[in-house]
């Protein structure tokens, strides 16, 4: 008997699969094809202090072994994320949640994240530091450790759950980001983000994407991915939930290697509605294979 | 939604572009006609949405235009072929609000969708009207589908080589009708929306990601709030859409 679970953050996981946010909704859709129970957690839709409808369609574009998205944070506000969706949510997944906030200040920021640490429901902040500070020019926060660790402190203050800093990718050194994080009282750190990429659309000559740029995920970027958790992993000593690109139980356990405590699962659901369960299923058959009994002995065993 | 793996029993050509597939599996998802399956497709990282022409208990019908990689490896596949689709996509069109004497019109590859509506609307005793648009003769195709399930079918091309000359608006004038039906192209849905009398459905095509409403890569704006055209539509009713 092999043992999956893992502790994140106080929080007991049955596995280390967790569905990303913004590729799972809030549960209910994957719900209706099997019983979202199995899964260690749910990072749900990015949540912001207002309603969002996001970028203007085409927001969707295929790459090889992975896809562009520019969705850009579409979601109801966290009022209603709190009184219509975590409700439905709680009927079809009897687990804590992961909460993705996201925001466009530091206040916006703050008030998001203390409406939600209210919840029962939800076991752990998630901070989205790679949206655009609408203070600073559009920036990004999570391009500068100052930014990053500005709205972790911020979000710190009005939260007593867990926080993880979920990174963007998108930046000289991940690792100078992440230990600003950490300095700044973030309990763990989520990465990578997707990459900024784009696709040219040989008909029209023009960028297939309606804001030209999009998030790129999937197969393609589990190596990046990999390269970053294995950076950060030497700098900080706080947890690390690991994604991009992971579609199989191999991936969950090179992920786990490379340092990651727990792994989330995006684009993959996406092409493949089962793939959280299917990884799960797969998960002890893979630990035998590669002679691992219990999976939280192999978090960095890769250094 | 159900997931499974269909057989190909055809993959016939129908014009240049065009191909007919009848694919055999779990078809108990499909509810209503306007409703697409979602394929995926050897070597594209993405599913493929198709929208359904016809069903039965054991095989599901889609007709599709080759327009990339994943629509032309689509059509190099052999009967006996298995692969992955996701079936009973979407709202599909409501029929109930048909009246007696519905007009079904179709542009182009927005045509399949139409066959599985107009069936079902024959089948509840009402007279539907057909208008088919193309642009040229050689790209004409299902016009037979359509008349022999006792459709009144009419074509329009662009050239006028077959039919009526000019768009399918210019077919539209002289019918009188209780309620519409579309799915084509968005220049036609302009040219239909200032044309059309009364309330009507039309179906929309976006870019997807996921196909069953989890991504949110496919949303528009309505007069009744945002809505993901794969899992809210593809069908809108006319009164909720902005243009």
């Amino acid at each position: 008997m092999v043992n999956t679970k893992i502790n994140l953050l106080g929080l007991e996981l049955d596995n280390p699969v967790i569905p990303a946010s913004g590729t799972f909704g809030f549960g209910y859709e994957y719900a209706e094809l099997y019983d979202i129970n199995c899964l260690g957690s749910i990072s749900f839709k990015g949540t912001t202090l207002e309603g969002r409808f996001g970028n203007p369609t085409p927001r969707i574009a295929e790459c090889t072994m992975g896809m562009i998205n520019s969705v850009g944070l579409q979601n109801p506000g966290v009022e209603k994320v709190i009184s219509e969706e975590l409700p439905k949510l709680k009927v079809v997944y009897n687990k804590k949640v992961i909460a993705n906030v996201g925001g466009f200040s530091i206040e916006e920021y703050q008030k998001c994240a203390s409406l939600l640490d209210k919840e029962e429901q939800v076991g752990i902040l998630e901070i989205n530091i790679s949206c655009p500070n609408l203070h600073a020019g559009g920036k990004n926060f999570g391009v500068s450790a100052e930014g990053a660790a500005t709205v972790i402190k911020a979000v710190k203050e009005v939260t007593t759950k867990p926080v993880l800093a979920k990174l963007t990718p998108n930046v000289t050194d991940i690792t100078e980001i992440a230990m600003a994080c950490e300095e700044a009282g973030a309990d763990g750190i989520s990465m990578i983000n997707t990459l900024l990429g784009m696709r040219i659309d040989l008909k029209t000559k023009k960028p297939v994407i309606h804001n030209k740029m999009g998030g790129f995920s999937g197969p393609a970027i589990l190596p990046v991915a990999l390269r970053a958790v294995y950076q950060v992993y030497e700098k900080v000593n706080i947890p690390i939930v690991g994604m991009g690109g992971i579609s199989s139980a191999n991936d969950v356990i090179e992920m786990m290697l490379a340092g990651a405590t727990a792994v989330q699962v995006g684009a993959a659901n996406l092409v493949n509605p089962f793939a959280c369960r299917d990884i799960i299923n797969d998960l002890p058959k893979a630990m035998e294979k590669y002679n691992i009994t219990n999976l939280t002995e192999i978090i960095g065993g890769a250094h | 939604m159900y997931q499974g793996i269909y057989k190909v029993l055809k993959n016939e050509q129908l014009t240049e572009s065009v191909f007919r597939m009848v694919l055999e599996g779990d078809t108990s998802a499909l509810t209503a006609p306007g409703q697409f399956v979602n394929l995926t497709v050897e070597g594209c990282y993405l599913r493929r949405p198709i929208s359904v022409f016809d069903w039965d208990e054991t095989t599901v019908t889609i007709i599709y235009k080759v327009v990339g990689l994943g629509t032309e490896k689509m059509s190099a596949w052999k009967v006996g072929y298995e692969c992955d689709v996701l079936v009973g996509l979407g709202n599909g069109f409501d029929v109930t609000k048909s009246g007696d004497r519905p007009l079904l019109i179709g542009g182009g590859v927005g045509i399949p969708p139409m066959f599985g509506l107009c069936k079902r609307l024959i089948s509840e005793g009402k007279k539907p009207t057909v208008i088919l648009g193309f642009n040229k003769a050689d790209e004409i195709f299902c016009k037979e589908d359509f008349e022999n399930i006792g459709a009144e079918t009419i074509v329009t091309t662009v050239d006028g080589s077959v039919g009526v000359k000019g768009f399918v608006t210019d077919a539209m004038k002289d019918i009188d009708y209780t309620y519409f039906y579309t799915c084509g192209p968005m220049p036609m849905f302009r040219a239909i929306e200032n044309t059309a009398v009364g309330s009507g459905q039309y179906s929309f095509e976006e870019r997807m990601g996921c196909g069953f409403g989890a991504c949110m890569g496919c949303s528009c704006k309505t007069k009744y709030g945002n809505k993901r055209i794969c899992k809210d539509g593809p069908v809108l009713v006319r009164e909720e859409i902005i243009w």
